[in-house]
């Protein structure tokens, strides 16, 4: 029971009627069939594969009238489901209460090259970066709705008017459902592409919508990779070396071979697979299996070593600047020079669900059956290394049960299918807890030193920053070679230093780059989560330095930035900013821009005699010029807080004997209900051109705004995280 | 010879008396609703009930569970229209969704014990771990629900 049927299983025995209609607006028009209630199906893939040709684009309108809108971007938990349809219907000007959302197909998208743009979630893009031509999609649907049914009226589509999927005739009183035309629409070739709205004419785009895909995952129906069950399908469990980058040896298999249920042993290039009839039992045995281990060179390695490293590497570099604006060594000697340092610690994705894929090999077919954020690369990754073509290989993305940038390079997939190939049924390949924490690409260390010469009013007429950091692009290869994309000096480590926003004419930023075995990569909001850290820390210790108000010294370094300013008025306002703390508690503030959005916040803290943090209030104000879904916005910032929460006051990977030490939420600790503060979302939306990204953007400012209001607290600086490794006790 | 209740239907298995209920559940019955997490009883997203009582699954042996009827996710109600699944609905709780089996049957336990539970009490009962940062809409979930059962 439960095996996953392909939900329209049966399909290519009914009279399904698609058209492709633009190559530009990717639109297909079709006849469907009537079916599926819920908005979101439990197994939200296209099914495609099973009827090629099919579906290729953004929409379907069913005879019911329902609407399929195909969704490129990953859902885990960001909200895409809910928010990408939403641009399709503010175009479509369809009833919203027959909008379904299903995953756009990889295998499509490779097919038709690239009929679906980009298919990648991460860098909080998903609105920004597919906006214009989901709108596009939309308006060209509705154009084609409304001169099919015009043709049949006999009349022209401008004397037609459309409102919630009904095209009207109003000198006649003639009306149509859009399902009703959708099989004359997808042979309309327009004589051109409609204009697509602006803001001001929105009339679904900013209000709060419920999201899709509540109802699956209240009732258990949601299929996660890890809910994947395949007829005839195997269970596979691995082990592989502690030290990252360490080898396998040798194994016994004899050992566990005999073992109830277990089918065989498959070594693998840095651990072993057991596979079995059942998980657990495979599990069992890969715990039980012998191994004997080549840690390699980093066997010796620990975390005191690495950050004395990075520290070191601040003195003797070898450095690359990355921004050098007016002349900073100069304006160091011209007023009082403060320094601080900062550093953050590795530290782990831990995504709800440990990572998983499910693989079918056969001799000119792959299917993936997992949670991906980039489900085209996915299956290019597939090709490469079951050597196939990637048109041969069909990836089912699933629910993520979380991602946090942890499922865009899928080291799982690899393991799956070294498996698979020594199989020829297909294979679900799980990573227990501890080789999920063991086996990240995590966020990297760093160490930021922070230099600034001030006048005599405290204001800072220079900045040099200086960081030391692991190098993301250097870790992933060969895995992904992002060089591709990304040119020059590193981004992904100095972003929010080179883009920090506060007027000082004389500014520099340099960077070491420098990796340790540890292997790293895009931890939810990437180098912002670190940056921010340093940045509106030191800002902090300049104000209070100079006994000047955390908010207005701030307030005087942005007033060349009106959309700063007001995050920041607005956020005072909101957080009572002016009003005095009881001893024992304080309130820090920080403003950050990352991924196109400003987010300013307010932490208030309780420290108790026993130097125990609690926070009790996060205040957010976001400026991410436009909203889709302002409900989306509230929750993401309710997410990126607590998220980044969690790692501010508790969370560190460290190594010893070159190994990762935590392995479990026992070690590696999470923020609770208990300890979850009251979170208030406030939007000041600047408009214009702006379209701010809000998957990440909620978490850079919550580091600093807690080590801030810990100060306020307590009067003791906290520049190293987590904060569980500063002892308060008798502080506050 | 390990005899359960799951949802009301009765099931005879012959599995190795120390498996895990929540594989059994997940690999066996084919209940996949129910969540591994982390093998520890830390997380809480394998919470089912066994006789009523909120129970880390992944953490219990199916012998011990032997005889016992067990709640799942899928046997809270037959069409999502549980108080605690509603009051889920209203207020959006879920968004990657991993973790929201657990915490609903975690919920549904906590109203049985105490119909109108304070804060305090909901901090208290309710451990489980959801690194979306659902919280603040649970809450409101669970106090929603207890206005409403």
């Amino acid at each position: 029971m439960g095996h996953i049927e392909p939900k329209r299983a049966g399909l290519s025995r009914r009279n399904f009627i698609v058209a492709t209609l633009t190559a530009a607006g990717g639109l297909a028009v079709g006849i469907a069939l009537p079916g599926a209630a819920a908005p979101v199906a439990g197994s939200p893939w296209d099914d495609g594969a099973d009827q090629p040709g099919e579906i290729n684009a953004w929409i379907v309108i069913e005879p019911d009238d329902s609407i399929v809108i195909r969704v490129a971007q990953s859902e885990m938990g960001e909200g895409v489901f809910t928010s990408m349809p939403m641009i399709v219907a503010e175009e479509l000007a369809c009833d919203w209460t027959k909008v379904r959302a299903e995953y756009a197909s990889a295998h499509r998208n490779i097919v038709q090259k690239g009929v679906y743009k980009n298919m990648l979630t991460g860098g909080s893009s998903a609105v920004r970066g597919s906006r214009t031509y989901l709108q596009q999609a939309g308006a060209s649907a509705r154009a084609r709705l409304v001169e099919a049914a015009a043709k049949r009226w006999g009349v022209s589509s401008s004397e037609c008017q459309v409102a919630d999927s009904r095209i009207t005739h109003t000198a006649s009183g003639r009306s149509l459902t859009y399902g009703a035309v959708a099989g004359e629409a997808a042979k309309i070739v327009l004589a051109a592409e409609p204009t697509i709205k602006t803001p001001d004419q929105y009339t679904l785009l900013g209000k709060p919508m419920a999201r899709l895909d509540t109802a699956v995952k209240i009732n258990g129906e949601a299929i996660f990779g890890i809910d994947v069950r395949l007829p005839d399908m195997l269970y596979a469990a691995v082990v592989t070396c502690p030290v990252p980058g360490g080898t396998m040896k040798s194994y016994d298999a004899k050992a566990v071979q005999s073992l109830r249920g277990v089918h065989s042993v498959v070594p693998l290039p840095n651990g072993v697979a057991v596979v079995a009839d059942r998980y657990w039992r495979a599990q069992r045995a890969a715990l039980a299996l012998p191994v004997e281990w080549d840690a390699g060179a980093a066997a010796g390695s620990n975390s005191a070593k690495f950050a004395e490293d990075y520290r070191n590497a601040l003195k003797t570099g070898p450095f690359q600047n990355a921004k050098s604006t007016g002349d900073v060594a100069k304006a160091l000697t011209q007023g009082d020079v403060i320094e601080a340092l900062y550093e953050v610690p590795y530290l782990a994705h831990a995504t709800m669900e440990p990572l998983n894929c499910t693989v079918h090999l056969r001799p000119d077919r792959l299917d993936i059956w997992m949670g991906t954020q980039a489900p085209d690369m996915t299956a290019g990754l597939g090709a490469k290394v079951a050597g196939l073509k990637p048109e041969q290989v069909f990836v089912h993305n699933c629910f993520l049960g979380g991602g946090f940038g942890r499922r865009a390079v899928n080291d799982e997939l690899v393991q799956a299918l070294a498996v698979a190939k020594t199989l020829d049924r297909p294979v679900k390949l799980v990573w227990s807890r501890e080789e999920d924490m063991r086996h990240d690409r995590y966020r990297p260390q760093a160490a930021i030193a922070f230099k600034a010469a001030v006048g005599k009013d405290g204001m800072p007429i220079a900045l040099h920053a200086q960081t030391a950091v692991g190098s993301i692009i250097q870790s992933l290869k060969p895995m992904l070679d992002l060089s591709v994309f990304i040119k020059g000096l590193e981004p992904l480590a100095t972003e929010g230093l080179v883009n920090m926003p506060y007027a000082v004419s004389n500014l520099k930023v340099d960077v070491v780059l420098k990796n340790t075995h540890v292997p790293v990569m895009f931890w939810r909001s990437v180098g912002s989560s670190q940056n921010a850290f340093a940045v509106e820390s030191f800002i902090d210790e300049l104000a209070h330095r100079s006994g000047q108000d955390p908010y207005r010294f701030r307030r005087k370094l942005l007033e060349g930035k009106p959309e700063f300013v007001k995050v920041l008025d607005v956020l005072a306002e909101k957080s009572n900013w002016s009003q005095k703390m009881p001893a024992g508690k304080g309130r820090g503030i920080a403003i950050h821009e990352s991924f196109g959005t400003i987010v300013g916040q307010v932490v208030e803290v309780a420290v108790d005699a026993k130097g125990v943090v609690k926070c009790e209030r996060v205040v957010v104000v976001v400026d991410c010029g436009h909203v889709v879904n302002p409900r989306t916005v509230e929750m993401q910032m309710e997410s990126g807080v607590i998220y980044g929460l969690t790692a501010a006051l508790y969370d560190e990977i460290t190594v010893k004997d070159g190994a990762i030490e935590q392995g479990n939420f026992d070690s590696y600790r999470m923020v609770k209900l208990a300890d979850s503060p009251k979170i208030e979302t406030h939007l000041a939306l600047s408009g214009g051109t702006k379209w701010g990204g809000i998957g990440e953007p909620g978490t850079p400012p919550v580091a600093p705004a807690l080590c801030n209001a810990i100060f306020a607290a307590t009067g003791k600086r906290i520049r190293a995280l987590p904060v569980k490794n500063t002892d308060l006790r008798g502080q506050a | 010879m390990i005899v359960l209740t799951v949802n009301g239907k009765r099931y005879e298995l012959d599995i190795e008396p120390e498996t895990p209920l929540l594989w059994v559940l997940r690999d066996e019955i084919g209940l996949t609703g129910t969540k591994y997490g982390c093998g520890i009883a830390q997380c809480g997203a394998c919470t089912v009930h066994i006789d009523d009582q909120p129970v880390r699954s992944c953490s219990l042996s199916v012998a011990d569970a032997n005889g016992t009827s067990v709640t799942t996710i899928e046997g809270l109600s037959s069409d999502g229209s549980h108080p605690v699944q509603k009051a889920w609905l209203a207020e959006d709780v879920p968004q990657c969704g991993y973790c929201q089996s657990g915490q609903i049957m975690a919920a549904v336990a906590l109203l049985k014990a105490i119909p109108k539970p304070t804060d305090a009490q909901i901090d208290e009962t309710i451990t489980n771990i959801c690194r979306c940062g659902t919280y603040p809409r649970l809450r409101a979930a669970i106090h929603r629900a207890a206005e409403t059962i």
